[in-house]
């Protein structure tokens, strides 16, 4: 076994990193833990915050990569290590292969037959056309009429052994956190939810499709799972380019005022100008062109199509920045008129240090609504960029490009409903969390909304 | 007032400017015009004199800035930068890479995409006001706290959802209207409806939420205490204080979006078949035309220009409080 | 409006009774109106005064039924003529607000409806509660406005609230109010946002109306002076509860409540004065300018400047407070924010210990920091809340370089805390758990951090209230004489000038119009600016 750190896999563990010890550095500011207070004891809160941070888990662990040694043939006697070309994330892994198990092309949910009729023997040797069964779905058996009891008993027995699971995660949690003013049973009932439901996935995985298989005959159920990753990174990672450009020139232009702020509004509007859409869709389009005039670069298929997501990333981190600018500058601008500000002028603190510590930290709520906002605002953004050509490699699964392959099968007939309605599912649940998270930490952070409840 | 109109038009040139140079950095500096032929041209190992030839036929085979061959003027305007961009400020659009006038193109494609989209921002924000306003007069209840909710899970779905669930349900399985397509004569709103009522439904949850935020931010003014004191009804404190003050940052929202309606649909227009400039550019892009991406470019930053000053005309009308100077 | 009704009651019935009114918060059920009870009768000014918090908006709010959604009204009854409006119907409400029951809020900028104009906001009531419609509706709103002195009422009808000035939008509210000839008004800090020479004269409109019309007034008002000028009778709320109520007459000879003591007490000594120092100036101004350049036309050239300072000229000796005395916009914190040179000045020169301090760069002004200290205004938003106490007031130390060590720095800082009646541990707590007559200390804590020779003090007491207000300036003025800093105090309330003040200032749109002793100017002022201003002090 060899690990692999592809380029996305190390930005997220170090913004994962860098979040934590932001957290950590806040812990004293009592401010900024009320506020948090505020957002967590909601019990919407809880069950959101539970459901990303599932989501955030999965694209984790789907970030741990490596590539697996191969056993070298008898023949070969040398002692060299080979591995293997596909690179594997520790979460393939922990479905226990359900990435693996392939069928010929499209079947639904809980089939047992392909969805499509080929050319098969029958039991006497004659050709027929009929549907073939699948290859791994009901092996075990013995006859079709058994299907429904088994997946009932199956069903159970993995509720159960969920169920003992919830225990061992959340009996611990229980004893650390009894009597705490927070609505933890919330996060706990979403915990067990997201637990059992993961455990009878895994289990049932093995012997049906539960999601079906799509055109290539892959495993839809998956295909959505590994579409998380994605989802997750381009959410984070794209925010994350943005945040230095728009806090730093956002800052300068309301703090200096002067020709920095004709600069800045310059560059911000003349960007906002041209419509977002093409300017990414050229950008993309001019990154591919040249990645087709260099392809020596990479080493695997999956180092190339990392590459081209993280090109994705800072493009819509560089073309997005103008709005969160514009915040920054007007908050800024507001609050060098305060009182602070002018005293500590009054006692000669240089400008960094007012920009420091009397700036930055008072922007810093801005700067986490937009985060939050526009994670969920990116997520959603994946799959029409995708769609229209410019999204992540198709080689990456994502939610955008499970669409963009399935959107013309609605018409046939029976209609072939299921890779839709997994991608457009997991990437529902996922933005809903993350918009009703984002509720809440804006009622809890913004000024605004905090004076009103106080005036009530 | 003229003279402000004036003023803001002479500062939207070097915005102009900006755009035009930073497209043409994007499309001649960072990728030069031999990795475009190649690319256009489709192999990896294309020889030079195919590349050659693909510039000559589209006029990329001059100089990027300074023509020292040429003479006087020339050496100035014999260039890609003057033929490609500074061409663009005189709404001379060129030819696309396939051949064809992008101007007559523009000029033939936007009404379709009006069509739709007209409609459709009408629609939108007449639907979206009534919903926020409904919720609004019920605000504080349960049902106010239940239509956030829905608000926010109606923005949580994502626009394909919308097109691809309205095309399945409203055109395949009920068969009320053509899945897509577009006839300029005959029963033109039979196309029409569909998109424009997907267009609407998937804009009610964060348009709808917006308003109401603003309707709420409004009900906490000292003056609607003032209207409640004089003995105004809830309902008519809603219509005749609430609503009118609100507006205004309604506008500054919705009017920048006027002129760019002509830009049309991206999504729409691919989906439902409508030949509009939203499918215009969809295909320029997937065609990798980077002629006519430009030009969309430069008309999408006039349009929006246009938009902002559009935003602060109707700032005097709707807001007493401002003068424009 | 049919002819009887409009008949006034005769002087003394009581129009509005209020009974063991109980308000408590819809959440936690704590009280925050605790059981009053008084009456209002018809040609009578009844006084509620307290201090912020002490829920005399509250009961006003109350009354009309108008409280917002997170206070209960949990007992008591308000009748009017008998009939109890707790008991009605929202609908029946409606009728009685604002044709029986009438209100006027304390900012009429924000309180009157920006997008309409005043004509038709008062037409509006008059609309809801008679049948004049058309040309009669207009006849009268014009009419009303110009009862209530606003001048050429036809015009006016159609301008919108921002074109008014404050006194007229102020007037226009109590136009909305008596519209409908109501029996009770409810006057809620109607003065409070206004200039003095302004407050006087709604005051007194105010009080001819109540005389004329025959009206029920409750004046809510957290001011002394006004009660003093306007009401005849006084009830004080504290925390809830009304703990004395008496005459006018009475309440001022004969306090009956050690608080109701120091609300008086707060209210301005005509007869001591402090002497003027006669030591050699300290800070010198001459001739200053601060202008703010007025940009138009097509390329935005400037045509002209805002006048903001229109050369100033004045001295503060050592150990001297110089009152700085103004209306707003007269200029004053401007000129204390161009002494501080935090705002270049156009013309004229600044001396401070006889060095020419004006337009010094960033660095070259350092070490005259040390010297010259500020105290803002609003004293909560003069300090980050995202830093402690301690590291405010060491935040000056540290950067004007002087060398402590920083076990000596915390001693230095504790010291500070207590010698401004704070204690030591205050330094590690953050500024939102403290009340603005606290941060207002803490503010002059770090002031003093630097052992500064002049302190900028900007309108430091006008945020706070009233009986915190002495305190405050009492702290001010102890350390004056412990360390014998001199103070540029700039304010707009003349009555906290005597006691405070060696010399005094008083300016109006940019210019001093007049300056002198505290005695001169407050027993002889001769500019009529300064007389106007004088004329609004209330006095024992």
């Amino acid at each position: 076994m060899k690990p692999v750190i592809l380029w996305s896999d190390a930005l997220i563990f170090l913004l994962v990193i860098s979040l934590a010890l932001f957290f950590w550095r806040l812990r004293n500011d009592p401010q900024t833990r009320e506020r948090w207070a505020e957002v967590f004891s909601s019990r919407l809160g809880m069950v959101a915050f539970t459901v990303i941070a599932a989501y955030i888990m999965v694209a984790l662990l789907d970030s741990l990569h490596f590539r697996r040694a191969l056993e070298n043939p008898e023949s070969l006697a040398t002692e060299e290590v080979f591995y293997d070309n596909k690179v594997t994330s520790v979460f393939d892994v922990l479905t226990g292969g359900m990435g693996e198990r392939f069928e010929r092309t499209y079947s639904a949910p809980f089939a047992l037959l392909s969805f499509e009729k080929e050319n098969i023997k029958d039991a006497d040797g004659h050709d027929i056309r009929d549907f073939p069964p699948l290859r791994h779905a009901g092996q075990h058996l013995s006859h079709p009429d058994e299907r429904a009891g088994d997946i009932l008993g199956k069903s159970v027995r993995a509720l159960l052994w969920g169920l003992l699971l919830c225990a061992l995660v959340i009996t611990p949690q229980w004893l650390l956190l009894r009597g705490s003013r927070f609505p933890w049973l919330a996060s706990w009932t979403t915990q067990a939810v997201i637990l059992c439901s993961a455990v009878w996935m895994v289990s049932l995985s093995r012997h049906y499709h539960i999601l079906g298989t799509d055109q290539g005959g892959a495993d839809v159920l998956f295909q959505s799972l590994k579409g998380i990753r994605t989802g997750v990174l381009l959410g984070t990672l794209a925010t994350l380019v943005m945040l230095p450009i728009a806090v730093t020139l956002g800052v300068m232009a309301g703090y200096f005022k002067g020709w920095v702020d004709d600069v800045v509004q310059y560059l911000y509007t003349t960007l906002s100008s041209i419509p977002g859409i093409l300017l990414i869709a050229a950008s993309v389009l001019l990154f591919q062109v040249y990645i087709d005039l260099n392809p020596d670069f990479f080493a695997v298929g999956m180092e190339k199509a990392d590459a081209k997501f993280i090109a994705l990333c800072f493009i819509l981190g560089v073309t997005s920045w103008s709005t969160l600018c514009r915040l920054i500058r007007a908050e800024t601008l507001k609050i060098s008129q305060l009182g602070y500000v002018q005293a500590a002028h009054a006692f000669g603190v240089s400008h960094t240090r007012i920009l420091g510590r009397h700036v930055l930290p008072n922007v810093v709520h801005i700067i986490l609504i937009t985060f939050v906002l526009d994670f969920s605002a990116l997520v959603l953004a994946e799959a029409v960029l995708s769609y229209i050509g410019v999204g992540v490699d198709p080689s990456m699964g994502s939610w955008g490009n499970m669409i963009n392959g399935a959107r013309s099968e609605l018409s046939r007939e029976p209609t072939i409903w299921w890779t839709l309605t997994g991608a457009f599912f997991f990437m529902f649940v996922l933005v809903l969390a993350a918009n009703l998270f984002s509720d809440l930490v804006r009622d809890a952070f913004d000024p605004r909304t905090s004076l009103r409840r106080a005036s009530a | 007032m003229f003279a402000y109109i004036v003023r803001r038009l002479i500062y939207a040139i070097p915005i102009l400017v900006g755009v035009n140079l930073l497209t043409f950095t994007l499309f001649f500096v960072v990728n030069s015009p031999d990795d475009m032929a190649a690319s256009q041209l489709g192999d990896k190992y294309v020889t030079p004199e195919a590349i050659e030839n693909w510039k000559q036929k589209n006029g990329y085979d001059k100089p990027l800035f300074l023509n020292p061959d040429a003479a006087g003027v020339a050496q100035l305007t014999d260039t890609i930068f003057f033929d490609k961009s500074v061409r663009l400020f005189a709404f001379d659009f060129g030819r696309s890479e396939s051949g064809r006038d992008i101007t007559t193109d523009v000029a033939t494609r936007m009404w379709p995409s009006l069509a739709v989209a007209l409609p459709t921002f009408l629609v939108g924000i007449g639907v979206n006001i009534c919903v926020a306003l409904m919720v609004v007069m019920f605000r504080g209840t349960r049902l106010d706290r239940g239509a956030v909710f829905v608000f926010v899970a109606l923005m949580s779905i994502s626009y394909l959802f919308y097109i691809i669930g309205g095309q399945f349900l409203v055109a395949k399985t009920w068969r009320l209207v053509p899945i897509s397509g577009f006839h300029t004569e005959g029963q033109v709103w039979k196309f029409l409806i569909l998109p424009v009522l997907v267009g609407v439904v998937a804009g009610i949850g964060a348009g709808a939420r917006w308003y109401r935020t603003l309707f709420l931010e409004e009900a906490n003014q000292d003056y609607v205490r003032t209207a409640r004191a004089k003995g105004c009804s809830e309902l008519s404190i809603l219509f005749r204080h609430i609503l009118p003050n609100a507006l205004i940052p309604i506008l500054t929202g919705v009017v920048v979006l006027i002129p760019s309606l002509f830009m049309g649909s991206l999504l729409i227009e691919s989906f439902f078949g409508i030949p509009g400039l939203g499918s215009y550019m969809l295909d320029a892009i997937n065609s990798q035309d980077f002629a006519i991406v430009r030009s969309m470019v430069f008309i999408g930053s006039i349009l929006y220009i246009i938009g902002l000053l559009l935003t602060d005309i109707s700032y005097t009308w709707a807001d007493p409080r401002v003068r424009l100077s | 409006m049919s002819r009887e009704q409009q008949t006034q009651p005769a002087a003394g019935t009581v129009c509005l009774r209020v009974r063991d009114l109980t308000v408590t918060l819809a959440e936690t059920g704590e009280a925050i109106v605790k059981g009053i009870s008084f009456e209002l009768q018809a040609g009578k000014v009844f006084a509620l005064v307290g201090e912020s918090g002490s829920g005399k908006s509250v009961t006003s709010l109350a009354a009309m039924r108008l409280l917002p959604d997170a206070l209960r009204i949990s007992d008591g009854s308000v009748e009017v003529s008998g009939q109890d409006l707790f008991g009605l119907s929202e609908a029946r409400m409606q009728e009685v607000r604002g044709r029986r029951v009438a209100m006027i809020f304390q900012n009429a900028m924000s309180a009157l409806n920006p997008v309409q104009t005043v004509g038709n906001q008062v037409a509006e009531t008059l609309r809801l509660h008679t049948r004049l419609r058309g040309t009669a509706l207009r006849e009268r709103v014009v009419t009303l406005f110009h009862e209530v002195g606003i001048p050429d009422p036809e015009q006016r009808f159609d301008f919108f609230p921002h074109q008014l000035s404050g006194g007229q939008q102020q007037r226009v509210m109590i136009a909305m109010a008596l519209a409908c000839e109501p029996d009770v008004l409810i006057a809620d800090e109607p003065t409070t946002a206004l200039d003095v020479t302004i407050q006087l004269q709604v005051l007194n409109l105010i009080r001819e109306l109540t005389r004329s019309r025959q009206l029920a007034v409750l004046l809510i008002t957290h001011d002394m002076g006004v009660v003093k000028n306007t009401a005849d009778e006084v009830a004080v709320m504290y925390r809830g509860e009304l703990i004395e109520r008496a005459s006018v007459d009475e309440f001022f000879h004969n306090p009956k409540q050690a608080y109701s003591r120091r609300l008086i007490d707060a209210l301005p000594d005509l007869t001591r004065f402090r002497q003027a120092a006669t030591e050699a100036p300290l800070l010198e101004l001459e001739d200053v300018k601060v202008w703010f350049p007025i940009r138009r036309g097509l390329l935005q050239r400037v045509v002209d400047h805002t006048r903001a300072v229109d050369g100033v000229s004045l001295a503060i000796g050592r150990g001297e407070t110089y009152a700085l005395v103004g209306e707003s916009g007269s200029g004053k914190s401007t000129l204390g924010r161009a002494v501080l040179n935090l705002e270049p000045i156009a013309g004229g020169e600044i001396r401070f210990q006889g060095e020419a301090i004006g337009g010094l760069g960033r660095s070259a002004m350092l070490p005259y920091r040390k010297q010259i200290q500020v105290i803002f205004q609003n004293p909560f938003s003069s300090m980050n809340p995202r830093m402690t106490v301690g590291d405010i007031i060491a935040e000056g130390m540290i950067s004007l370089g002087l060398t402590l060590s920083p076990e000596a720095r915390r001693e230095r800082i504790q010291a500070l805390l207590q010698r401004v009646q704070l204690s030591a541990e205050h330094a590690n707590r953050y500024p939102h758990e403290f009340s603005g007559g606290q941060l207002q200390r803490i503010a002059i804590a770090r002031a003093l951090a630097v052992n500064p020779e002049l302190i900028i003090c900007d309108e430091p007491t006008s945020a706070l209230d009233v009986s915190i207000r002495a305190e405050v300036l009492e702290l001010l003025a102890e350390l004056q004489r412990e360390f014998g800093v001199s103070y540029l105090f700039i304010t707009h309330d003349l009555s906290i000038v005597p006691g405070l003040a060696h010399k005094v200032g008083v300016m109006q749109r940019g210019k001093l119009v007049e300056q002198g002793t505290a005695e001169q100017i407050l027993t002889a002022p001769k500019h009529p600016y300064t007389q106007a201003l004088l004329s609004a002090v209330p006095r024992i």
